[in-house]
């Protein structure tokens, strides 16, 4: 059983600072939703605040349609994994596994039948009487999981709980956390600042920056159609080319840049004289001569051959850096540095959004 | 090279000292014990005896304030263990402007002096029991006077070994058990306490022994009562007898058998670390060649 | 009886302005991540916690002291007429500290056992530093784990041995026909035996020896922490020894040092078995003047006054320390 999450209009502050500021959105029952962001950006907090370890300071969390406030954490239907697991040292695997249901009075009996039950689903079947200090980093985590999940929680609350593991393991537990959703059925928020965990495992992101929601949305319509300057920078590599827009209609815009004038899609409606920024991924851009508005002139600094791509670092005018990646199937011939060459794209690769904060690199 | 040696032959020369200095009047005392003279002489041995520990068995009133110092002691256990447990808790969730001063009087009991523990205890005691006849006839009574004094400054003990052990608790672990759907309480039952167990023992040994070995406040506070310590301030003070010394071996003798179990439960407790650690280390190799 | 259910308001007030502004506060900048005490604790096993630490802080700490310093500004009654027409409120105790009441006189001997008692164990702390930094020191910088542990059980071991037993031991070995003055004579050292008690010897070596464990490991904690680095740079650049320890260890392990010295001075003043057992016949230890107004003269409120005296004169001279070398209290007594 599972049961969607409502966030209304969520304002939590510390004091004068605010972590989350004004956040509205509305997670489906089954959904596996993630929010993405840089550390300090406030997922936490609001996973906490749905958790109900965190009361909002204004607004109301709902679960499955009923209000939570005053609810305590101990009563709400989530479970939460978190960041550093938290796992009880002083108890057996089996012990960890069942004891949500040790709290809920359950006989000792049925409490193993379950724990077994569990052991089977994270492949760890006949481990139970094993100590948390004896296994390895995979196993602590699906034990994790294993444990929340006997809970049966209406809502799986996940805070960034591969961050521990080392790359190979994180990346073949992305896909082991996605068929334990499926099997399971109910709806998982996952915390990330991976943008790759984010986009490989969910049904949709939200992307936030200094405790504010910048887009909500599937992992194509982040990446390919950003709302907000901070998500274009963040999500994925991306070419800024700050300027003002100098013409614009519904679908397209000019800015004028220290590149040139250069032309885009207009998603947010940029008007003549706003102060915009134009992005271009490195992979939209080709090495050579385009139409005049998707031009423009620049210098080979190095070449970095990565396999399936070739990342050709360039400076434009004025110093500025761009990046094109060249994949291996293209003709392209790569120039030598210090050689000059032109950049082009295609206009409706080009996207032009309102001015505002850049992510940090 | 040689004014390293120089160096080193100095430190273990200096350590020899150090601990001469510390074991040296205890070894000196532990030879009179079995040595036949009336004065607990080491030099010249005499002859070897045991007569000294027959005598300390057999005297009346050091067996009674051994008797006296173990209710006492246990007394005091009784009471500080929980209070300082409390005490650690209350430490950290206490109104934050009010901890300065909290801390202020839960650690003062360890800088005044017991003299004035001992005094205070008497003098406060004494007017609050007299409210009543049947109060007074009840518990105005050495035992329980030094068993409230003393809880005063062993209560603060405990709370400094529980804070130590709270400080390094991870509130995460707390705050999965409410996830889980714990109670408070059963957050405190299954979770903290046996994560303080560790400290629980310390505190009961701990403060088991200061109460055992507490001259200052018991001094005053154990009026025409006496336990082991008092009745043996009273003996050194009429003179000397190697009963004394036979005492003090059973007591090295005890301090040394806990010591040695201390020890042995110590590195019991890392074997079954490093093998935990071991399996963990296999069980993470096996993964990854899993994944491969 | 009113001078003395005075003390028993006090901790209420306090208590109360404190709980009012907790109050105030919480109203006025609510805390998401604050929750209520008995919220927190569940209300039966939260009002056991405050019940015990209540019992402990108010009952056997609080109220104790404040009423033996209430205590200290009664006349000496007999039991019958305390709380009658007599038992008025007197700076009599503090003032028979400077002038003798029966004599007339200035105070001479009972000053002198104060100034006395400070100042050797001001002597006593000086000595138990000197002794424990280089061990402290060799331990915290230079041990393998397993030599830290031996030696630390070497160090407490000892320590399981009362005080009584510890000052006994020690008479054996400086008694007139102890074993130093057998050895010091059987070398012909000396011909007659030196009187280590009677001169005092005894009383500092007892005090030394008592509260050596005491210095010990502030001192190795606070050492302890030091990075091995700093001492390695040091030596480096060419620093000799004692200007490592001069500029880099001390000023570090300062807290700890401050720590030590201030409970090893406490405690000596204010011990009671090392002058009762070691102090020559004609040496007059405060406690013991304290002892004395208890057991001989029955005179409780003089006896407190004393005690009350010695208490502020203690921590005066420990606050006066402790700012000159520019430590401050909380991290003393950490
Ligand atoms: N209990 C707290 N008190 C004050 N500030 C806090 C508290 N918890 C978090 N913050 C602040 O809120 C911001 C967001 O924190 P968090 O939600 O943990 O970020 P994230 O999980 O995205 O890294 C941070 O700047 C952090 O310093
Ligand atoms: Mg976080």
């Amino acid at each position: 059983m599972s049961a969607g999450v409502e966030l209304d209009r969520v304002t939590v502050r510390f004091g004068e600072f605010t972590a989350v500021d004004n956040a509205t959105l509305d997670i489906k029952g089954g959904e596996f939703f993630s929010f993405l962001g840089p550390s300090g950006c406030g997922k936490t907090t609001i996973l906490r605040t749905v958790s109900g370890f965190l009361e909002p300071t204004h607004g109301h969390v709902r679960i499955g349609g009923q209000d939570m406030s005053g609810i305590g954490p101990n009563k709400r239907p989530t479970a939460l994994i978190f960041q550093n697991l938290a796992l009880f040292p002083l108890m057996s695997v089996a012990e960890n596994i069942t004891y949500g249901l040790r709290v809920r009075g359950v006989d000792k009996a049925s409490r193993r039948k379950k724990a077994d039950e569990l052991l089977d689903l994270i492949a760890l079947p006949g481990q139970g009487d094993k100590l948390v200090s004896e296994l390895s980093g995979g196993q602590k985590q699906r034990v994790a999981i294993a444990r929340a999940l006997a809970v049966q929680p209406k809502v799986l609350l996940l805070d960034e709980p591969l961050s521990a593991l080392d790359l190979k393991l994180r990346q073949h537990m992305r896909s082991e956390l996605r068929s334990i959703q499926q099997k399971v059925g109910i709806t998982f928020i996952y915390i990330t600042h991976d943008q790759g965990e984010a986009l490989t495992m969910s049904d949709r992101i939200a992307v936030m920056s200094d405790g504010v929601i910048q887009q909500i949305g599937d992992g194509k319509a982040v990446y390919d159609a950003p709302t907000t300057a901070f998500v274009a920078s963040f999500v994925g590599e991306n070419n800024p080319f700050p300027g003002i827009v100098a013409q614009a209609d519904d679908n397209y815009a000019t800015v004028d840049t220290a590149f040139g004038r250069l032309r885009g899609r207009n998603p947010r409606g940029a008007k003549a004289g706003d102060k915009a920024i134009l992005f271009v991924r490195p992979e939209s851009a080709r090495l050579g001569q385009g139409e005049t508005d998707t031009t423009f002139a620049s210098t080979v600094k190095n070449v970095a051959f990565e396999g399936n791509m070739t990342h050709v670092y360039l400076e434009g005018i004025g110093k500025k850096d761009v990046t094109v990646s060249v994949g291996r199937r293209s003709s392209m011939t790569i120039p030598a540095p210090h050689e000059a060459t032109p950049i082009c794209y295609d206009a409706e690769l080009g996207i032009v959004l309102p001015e505002g904060m850049l992510a940090r690199e | 090279m040689t004014s390293k040696m120089i160096m080193r032959g100095m430190i273990g020369f200096y350590i020899l000292l150090f601990f001469g200095y510390l074991f040296g009047p205890l070894a000196v005392m532990g030879i009179t014990a079995f040595n036949t003279p009336n004065y607990p002489q080491a030099y010249p041995f005499e002859a070897f005896t045991l007569d000294w520990f027959v005598k300390l068995w057999n005297h009346r009133s050091m067996m009674d304030g051994l008797k006296n110092s173990i209710i006492i002691g246990i007394g005091v256990v009784a009471i500080s263990v929980p209070v300082g447990l409390a005490a650690s808790i209350i430490m950290s969730q206490i109104y934050h402007r009010a901890r300065g001063l909290y801390y202020l009087v839960t650690i003062s009991p360890l800088l005044t002096p017991g003299v004035i523990i001992g005094i205070s205890t008497v003098i406060f005691w004494k007017d609050v029991m007299s409210v009543t006849d049947l109060t007074k006839g009840l518990f105005y009574k050495g035992i329980i006077l030094t068993i409230l004094g003393q809880a005063s400054f062993v209560s603060a003990y405990c709370l400094l070994i529980f804070m130590a052990r709270l400080t390094r608790f991870d509130r995460a672990q707390e705050e999965a058990a409410l996830d889980l759907g714990a109670s408070y309480p059963q957050v405190f039952w299954h979770i903290l306490l046996p994560y303080l167990k560790p400290a629980v023992v310390s505190a009961v040994v701990i403060g088991f022994l200061s109460s055992f070995e507490n001259y200052n406040t018991t001094t005053f506070a154990i009026l025409a009562d006496k336990t082991l310590v008092t009745v043996l301030a009273g003996e050194v003070r009429q003179g000397t007898t190697p009963a004394l010394s036979a005492l003090a071996v059973i007591i090295i003798g005890i301090s040394l058998l806990g010591a040695i179990g201390y020890e042995i439960a110590k590195r019991r407790e890392q074997t079954r670390a490093d093998r935990a650690y071991r399996q963990a280390q296999i069980a993470e190799r096996d993964e990854v060649e899993a994944i491969a | 009886m009113s001078s003395r259910a005075f003390v028993f308001i006090i901790p209420v007030i306090v208590i109360a302005i404190f709980w009012v502004m907790a109050v105030r506060e919480a109203k006025r900048r609510p805390d998401p991540t604050r929750k209520g005490f008995f919220e927190r604790n569940g209300v039966v096993l939260g009002s056991v916690f405050i019940a015990l630490v209540a019992f402990w802080t108010l009952f056997l700490v609080a109220l104790p002291y404040l009423y033996m310093v209430v205590e200290s500004f009664h006349p000496a009654l007999p039991p019958m007429k305390r709380g009658g027409p007599d038992d008025v409120v007197t700076i009599a105790q503090y003032s028979s500290f400077v002038v003798n009441p029966t004599i007339g006189a200035v105070n001479w001997l009972h000053m002198s056992a104060l100034l006395f008692s400070i100042i050797a164990s001001i002597a006593v702390t000086a000595l138990n530093f000197a002794i424990c930094y280089p061990l402290a020191y060799y331990m915290a910088q230079a041990g393998t784990p397993q030599k830290i542990r031996l030696l630390m059980l070497g160090l407490i071991v000892p320590y399981w041995v009362n005080e009584i037993l510890r000052a006994f031991s020690l008479r054996l070995l400086l008694a007139s026909r102890g074993l130093i003055n057998q050895a010091l004579m059987g070398l012909d050292i000396t011909d007659a035996p030196i009187d280590f008690l009677g001169n005092n010897t005894g009383l500092y070596v007892g005090l030394s020896y008592a509260y050596l464990l005491v210095m010990m490991f502030p001192l190795y904690n606070a050492i302890e922490s030091l990075d091995k680095n700093q001492i390695e740079a040091a030596r480096d650049l060419g620093a000799p020894w004692w200007r490592i320890h001069r500029d880099v260890v001390i000023p570090y392990a300062k807290p700890g040092i401050a720590s030590g010295c201030t409970m090893v001075f406490m405690l000596s003043v204010g011990s009671l078995a090392a002058p009762q057992f070691l102090g020559g016949p004609r040496t007059l230890w405060f406690t013991a003047v304290i002892y004395d107004f208890f057991f001989q003269s029955f005179n409780w409120p003089r006896g407190a006054a004393y005690a009350f005296i010695m208490l502020i004169v203690c921590i005066a001279l420990v606050m006066a320390m402790l700012r000159l070398f520019k430590v401050s209290l909380g991290e003393a007594i950490k």
